[in-house]
């Protein structure tokens, strides 16, 4: 089974050469620690700027320098700040090659649920709404199972959703699976995960085909 | 054309009850600190806000939702914000959660005089209630997309780095954010900067709003500028 920061690594895994890459809150967040090195990446915060860097050396914080979980940032080399407007600009005109989110439940058929749970959280989509509706490639990081282990990869989504028939891929703490026209597809095992585990913590149709390997991070 | 007031309480003098505020910002980035302090001050009520956020419990639009100011928010994101979440869940303020880009872009239209625009972001969702919709060809295939109505805000008010007596503003990292738009949106646009220059000061290659949206402007001044999450490595 993987912890946060094994999903982050393997999440890392599907970033290529030459990427524009936006990664949201939480455990996306952590995926920028393990890029792969030699490649060239930039990553998109969508508050206004290309070009993220890590966070800033303690006592060098700057104010003015924020990501879209108003963490404190540094740039890199080669950025670029701009305003709200166009920063959804260059993300609706599918600029942006991959989107990496968290969500609270996932369907089948690719919907996403991850703003609001009627009468108890009211945090507001934020930009995860524009990001889901015109990114070129989603990928979702997220748990396989909430806290009373119940799926939260779904037939369908009970919760408010995001967006609809969005999500390509899905990376959980127990496999790696594709959102095909048929449902989940399994493509991974979590390393001492077995196929059994995962059709048991999976809620939506799921597609094993032949021996499924288990995934490699370093 | 000198367009320079003395300070925020002069810039705000002429907001009223019940009117309809757009104020520029990402979290706490890029807030009109200045404004938002004389409004607290003023004490006008049954504001309609338009802010991508709701600041935090004692900062930001924060400080406006603890004595009641505000009536309605409009934003995308509020989730650093217990004492609205309490307002909310009970029923003391209305709130209406949009798409972070259709916020911005319905900013964008009104600045650039176009009535509605079309997006993909909410379609399918709470969001597209109520919206009128159309298809359009995209990258060869069909798409749905919402129209979302320019807004129509009484006074904007917008922080800059820095402007010059014309309005003309420069904005400073990712303070900018919402800034640029809201200041182009607003029937009525107050810039709080932190550097008011001479006129010629400014390089006019450099200028990211045009005075011409701009219609008050003034030198803030003990600027706080706080951290909302303050993440930093070794050396």
């Amino acid at each position: 089974m993987l912890d946060k920061v094994g999903i982050a690594k393997r999440i890392a895994k599907e970033i290529k050469d030459g990427y524009y890459v936006n990664l949201g809150i939480g455990i996306p967040t952590l995926v920028a620690n393990y890029i792969p090195k030699g490649i060239n990446v930039v990553l998109q915060s969508e508050n206004g700027l290309l070009g993220m860097g890590p966070f800033p050396f303690e006592g060098e914080e700057d104010s003015d320098l924020i990501n879209a979980g108003k963490q404190t940032i540094t740039t890199v080399p080669g950025s670029a700040f701009f305003d709200s407007a166009m920063s959804f600009g260059m993300i609706r005109s599918r600029k942006v090659d991959l989107t990496i989110l968290g969500a609270m439940e996932v369907a089948d058929n690719g919907d996403i649920a991850n703003w609001k749970i009627p009468g108890k959280m009211v945090k507001g989509m934020g930009g995860a709404m524009d990001l889901v509706a015109s990114a070129k490639n989603i990928i979702v990081a997220m748990q396989h199972v909430n806290k009373a282990g119940e799926s939260k990869l779904l037939p369908k989504c009970e919760l408010p959703l995001t967006g609809v028939r969005c999500v390509k891929k899905i990376v959980t703490e127990l496999a790696v699976l594709d959102v095909t026209p048929e449902g989940f597809k399994l493509l991974e095992r979590a390393p001492g995960v077995s196929v059994e585990q995962i059709k048991n913590a999976t809620g939506g149709r799921l597609i094993i085909e032949g021996d499924v390997p288990e995934m490699v991070i370093d | 054309m000198n367009k320079t007031i003395k300070n925020a309480d002069e810039a705000i003098k002429d907001i009223g009850d019940n009117v309809t505020i757009m104020l520029g910002g990402f979290g706490l980035c890029g807030i009109p600190e200045n404004c938002i302090t004389a409004l607290v001050k003023k004490g006008v009520k049954g504001l309609t806000c338009i802010s991508n956020n709701a600041g935090v419990d004692d900062f930001g639009i924060g400080l406006m939702l603890k004595t009641r100011q505000v009536k309605k928010m409009i934003s995308s994101y509020v989730g650093e914000n217990a004492e609205f979440e309490r307002q909310l869940l009970s029923g003391e303020l209305e709130v209406e959660l949009i798409p972070q880009g259709t916020l911005a872009t319905r900013c964008l239209a009104a600045g650039y005089g176009m009535p509605a625009v079309y997006t993909p972001a909410g379609v399918g969702t709470e969001v597209a209630i109520g919206k009128e919709s159309r298809m359009f060809m995209v990258e060869g295939e069909e798409k749905e997309f919402l129209m979302e109505m320019a807004f129509d805000a009484d006074f904007a008010i917008v922080k800059a780095w820095k402007g010059d007596r014309h309005g003309n503003l420069i904005f400073h990292e990712t303070a900018r954010n919402f800034n640029p738009m809201m200041a182009m949106a607003g029937k009525i646009t107050i810039a709080e900067v932190e550097e008011l220059v001479e006129a010629g000061e400014l390089e006019p290659d450099q200028v990211h709003t045009p005075g011409i949206y701009v219609h008050r402007i003034f030198q803030g001044s003990n600027y706080e500028k706080r951290i909302e999450q303050r993440t930093v490595r070794k050396k």
